[in-house]
């Protein structure tokens, strides 16, 4: 039986278990019919042209985990942000773990989304924005068919988050081969501020395809800052779609570091719904052996005065493999409009393949736009340079590989989370600098 | 003085219609439309054709008949019904004449009315012009000069029947029947062409020409162009178009194959400017063109072309960079005004080590058009030391038009070296005003800015090309400002 059929199969049962009048019902009904009719994106689609989900398909995946997993405290320790104190929601196996978690209803709900699903008093919300930004595409819609749990964010008008919130979905490996759809919701009122942390991580090497739904609606004057940290087990796979809709003189910022897994697919798409509106999407991708990561990124400009900022940076070794497909739209009314791209590529091995496709699309004309993309190698002046000062070969290659990415890990906000990421980058790389960058 | 408007230049250039739009009245000999083994059979009778010609458009035609038209362009137009177009038309009247003196003189009429006199083309540019109307070479001229050479530079009928060993070995090992719709639609139909032959070590004294016209009520026009320069040997080929109005849209599916061996040079410049519809979008010609060239050794093949004309564009002029340390060029530039569309742009395929390859694209959108850039830079794994640079600007008139950019960059070696880049922008107002205040007229300085912003690409076309494109431009592009 192909994973298609099973998953359809599956929903029949999974839906026995739902209310039947709730509107979401009828949601998930629509949304597995485009499943069924869609099924699996392939390469002949545009948008897949250079990531094939094949070879996951086959897997037999266990779409509802049956036996309740726990985890040890020590067990994921490192995987949390301790230096700080954060909110955290922890799903395992895509359920939700209260003994890892900390929530809140103090002023700002931090919670989950099986219960705003639920329960009335969320009703409204839910109603106004659940589903609402997400494109009907064939994955995002099997998450729909099957969103029962996740995180649900709701910070009300003008409240300041005074610390991150930290979003882990851990896999334990408890099954040959999971197939996991955790499901957020971010709701950011007017003038309110948010950061967010967000991290899939895998507990054994077992395989785990994750197919995640985020949607992220900031108000009026919203501030969201948003870190994807992608550092998972050779053997875990994600298709993270992100939706973020922005109203007047918002600012969202979505940072992704992709350093793990084995096909990694990031569809992470902005609205620009009203004026002056401000959107940062930063990416640092290292990757060796045979890794796959797509960074699919779409920023629609519909109205006047906005800005988009694009900046990702790629190292690739062994015979790993980069897909940058980014697109700026532009509608006729967003005029004066200033939207920049980069993509900057180092291949490092022979084997590993590069493909970029920068996309520009534009029917306004008093707008400023342009993207740049390059591929090349360490400035062998720079290593001679550096090398001359005794500085090792090792070392003074890692030393340009960190000024590579260096303007996307400064803008990391949150000092612990950069020296994290710092610490992974090292990791990555094979060195050990000895000093703060 | 009243003050001439924007409002004024827009309605002029509403109301200036197609200036090539006549229709000459030569009596041709068309087949009945529709398509099938038979009219191609007809059509390669009809040319005298060879049997293995016959064989191989026979070949293509079932490769075709099994293919779809694609439809992943950035473009919208009503598809052409293959079944209902005359697939050969030649004029009947096809004498070989030893002079300009024999030919017909109604001919010579329209040649004149598009401004290219045989004759002064000849004395003052020293060009050889093939001319080739309705798809049958008509008039060959400086054909014994190019032979004293060794050149071949004839119809590629005529190549066919004198020449077929060359024809044989080359046509179609560049874009292969099978390789599009069109290409396949193509090879099965084509009618004429060019045949162009450079010997080892000679260098091609004249820029060789050919102007295409589309002219026959209803009937498609299918070119062949195949152009090869042996070892050593440099030329620098013209190509310009322009079409008659009509209300139908015409289909013009064309094939130009390059070759270019170990350390040849081709250049091969377009300027394209048939009937891009009215100013409702109605009528146009479609331009479906395949256009190709490989590099051997040390060679270089360089495209130049200015897209000025038809309502809809779908065109790609590549290099396949084989052969060690050979260059690709490719400088274009693609104006739109009213309801035209294109997409347009280039593939350069490395495949040969210290390869390098460049692209300037500058798209200019005004009206109700769309205007794309689509292009490929695939280094593959084997290139070492490849090198690219593009750069890819558009320039927006107005905000009803479109400018958009698909470039596809995939690189499989880690010496590859790949820039890209891309800006889009408007004439600003205050460039206008600069100019206005120094007293220069606000569509003069439309012309000068954009005389400026082509300038690039401009500048890598021939002399007497250059002067008739920068017209061009102008033409296109008068009162498109909004």
């Amino acid at each position: 039986m192909s994973l298609k059929d099973k998953l359809l199969s599956s929903y029949i049962a999974f839906e026995d278990h739902l209310e039947d009048d709730s509107p979401i019902h009828d949601l998930r009904n629509n949304a597995i019919k485009v499943f069924e009719e869609a099924g699996f994106p392939t390469k002949k689609e545009e948008a897949w042209k250079y990531t094939s989900l094949n070879a996951l398909l086959k897997q037999n995946y266990s779409v509802f985990p049956k036996s309740e997993a726990t985890v040890e405290l020590k067990q994921v320790k490192k995987y949390f942000l301790h230096d700080i104190d954060t909110y955290k929601l922890v799903f395992v196996d895509g359920v939700y773990s209260s003994f890892l978690s900390e929530t809140t209803h103090d002023s700002i709900d931090v919670c989950l989304l099986s219960s705003a699903l639920n329960k009335p008093k969320y009703k409204a919300v839910i109603e106004a924005y659940f589903n609402k930004t997400a494109v009907k595409d064939s994955l995002t819609s099997l998450n729909t068919a099957f969103a029962k749990e996740g995180a649900y964010i709701h910070i009300p008008k003008h409240k300041e988050v005074e610390k991150p919130i930290e979003i882990i979905n851990f896999s334990t490996g408890n099954e040959a081969a999971v197939l996991l759809q955790p499901r957020n919701l971010i709701v950011v009122g007017e003038n309110a501020h948010v950061q967010i942390i967000e991290r899939h991580q895998s507990l054994s090497s077992n395989a785990v395809l994750t197919n995640a739904v985020t949607e992220i609606f900031a108000e009026k004057r919203a501030f969201v800052d948003c870190y994807k940290i992608q550092n998972d087990s050779e053997n875990a796979s994600l298709v993270d779609s992100t939706y973020v809709s922005q109203q007047q003189e918002s600012i969202c910022r979505v940072h992704t570091f992709s350093f793990g897994g084995k096909i990694t697919r990031n569809n992470l798409n902005f609205y620009q719904n009203g004026e002056r509106c401000d959107s940062v999407l930063n990416g640092i991708t290292i990757l060796e052996g045979k890794q796959h990561v797509d960074h699919n990124t779409l920023v629609h400009h519909m109205a006047p005065n906005c800005e988009s900022h694009q900046d990702y940076k790629g190292i690739f070794s062994d015979s790993s493999v980069g897909v940058f497909n980014g697109k700026i739209y532009v509608e006729k009314d967003a005029q004066k409009l200033d939207a920049f791209q980069q993509n900057n590529n180092i291949l490092v091995d022979d084997k590993a393949t590069i493909n970029s496709k920068p996309q520009l699309e534009i029917f306004a004309d008093d707008v400023r736009c342009s993207h740049g993309c390059t591929i090349g190698q360490l400035d062998e002046d720079a290593m001679f340079y550096l090398q001359s000062r005794g500085i090792g070969k090792k070392e003074a290659r890692a030393l340009l590989m960190y000024a590579f990415a260096n303007n996307v890990l400064e803008s990391v906000k949150i000092p612990e989370l950069k020296a994290r990421i710092n610490k992974l980058i090292a990791n990555k790389i094979g060195v050990s600098l000895g000093f703060e960058l | 003085m009243s003050k001439y408007t924007e409002d004024d230049l827009k309605k002029e250039l509403e109301t200036k219609e197609y200036e090539y739009g006549f229709y000459t009245d030569i009596e041709s000999e068309t087949f009945p439309v529709g398509l099938n083994e038979d009219i191609v059979r007809a059509i390669s009778m009809k040319k005298e054709e060879p049997e293995w010609m016959t064989e191989w458009r026979l070949e293509a035609f079932r490769y075709w008949q099994q293919m779809v038209e694609p439809d992943w362009a950035n473009v919208h137009y009503e598809k052409p019904d293959f079944q209902n177009i005359s697939y050969y038309s030649a004029p009947s009247k096809k004498p070989k004449y030893e002079s300009l003196d024999e030919v017909d003189p109604e001919l010579l009429e329209t040649f004149n009315k598009l401004g290219i006199s045989l004759d002064e083309q000849k004395k003052l540019a020293g060009v050889a012009v093939d001319i080739v109307m309705d798809s049958v070479s008509v008039a060959t001229t400086f054909k014994d000069t190019l032979a004293e050479k060794g050149i071949i530079f004839c119809s590629i009928s005529e190549a066919i029947k004198k020449h077929p060993e060359l024809v044989k070995k080359y046509i179609g090992s560049v874009v292969p029947q099978r390789d599009n719709f069109y290409a396949a639609l193509n090879s099965a139909v084509f009618s004429d062409g060019s045949f162009c032959y450079i010997p080892k070590g000679v260098r091609c004294p004249m820029e060789l020409s050919t102007y295409f016209r589309i002219n026959q009520a209803g009937t498609g026009q299918f070119e062949r162009t195949l152009v090869i320069a042996d070892k050593g040997s440099y030329v620098s080929y013209l190509e310009g178009c322009t079409a008659p109005s009509r209300d139908e849209n015409q289909l013009h599916a064309a094939v130009v194959e390059l070759i270019a061996l170990d350390d040849a040079e081709i250049k091969y410049s377009t300027v394209q400017n048939w009937f891009p519809g009215n100013k409702e979008g109605k009528g146009g010609v479609f331009n479906f063109v395949t256009k190709r060239g490989i590099c051997e050794k040390n060679a270089k093949i360089s495209w130049t072309q200015v897209e000025t004309g038809s309502a809809v564009t779908w065109k790609y002029p590549s290099c396949i960079l084989k052969g060690d340390n050979s260059i690709g060029e490719f400088y274009s530039i693609a104006v739109t005004n009213n309801f035209q569309q294109a997409d347009t742009g280039t593939k350069m395929v490395h495949l040969g080590k210290n390869t390098r390859s460049t692209i300037i694209s500058k798209g200019i959108s005004a009206g109700k058009s769309q205007n794309s850039y689509r292009g490929l830079v695939q280094i593959n794994a084997r290139a070492e030391n490849a090198r690219n640079f593009s750069q890819c600007d558009s320039l927006l008139m107005g905000n009803k038009c479109g400018a958009h950019t698909f470039p596809y960059i995939e690189a499989k070696n880690k010496t590859a070296q790949v820039e890209h880049e891309a800006t889009t922008s408007k004439i600003g107002e205050d460039q206008i005003f600069y100019c206005n205040q120094r007293g220069i007229d606000t569509e003069k300085a439309i012309a000068l800015i954009v005389n400026g912003f082509s300038k690039e690409v401009l500048n890598k076309l021939p002399m007497e090309f250059a002067v008739e494109a920068q017209k061009l431009l102008e033409i296109s592009l008068e009162g498109s400002v909004g």
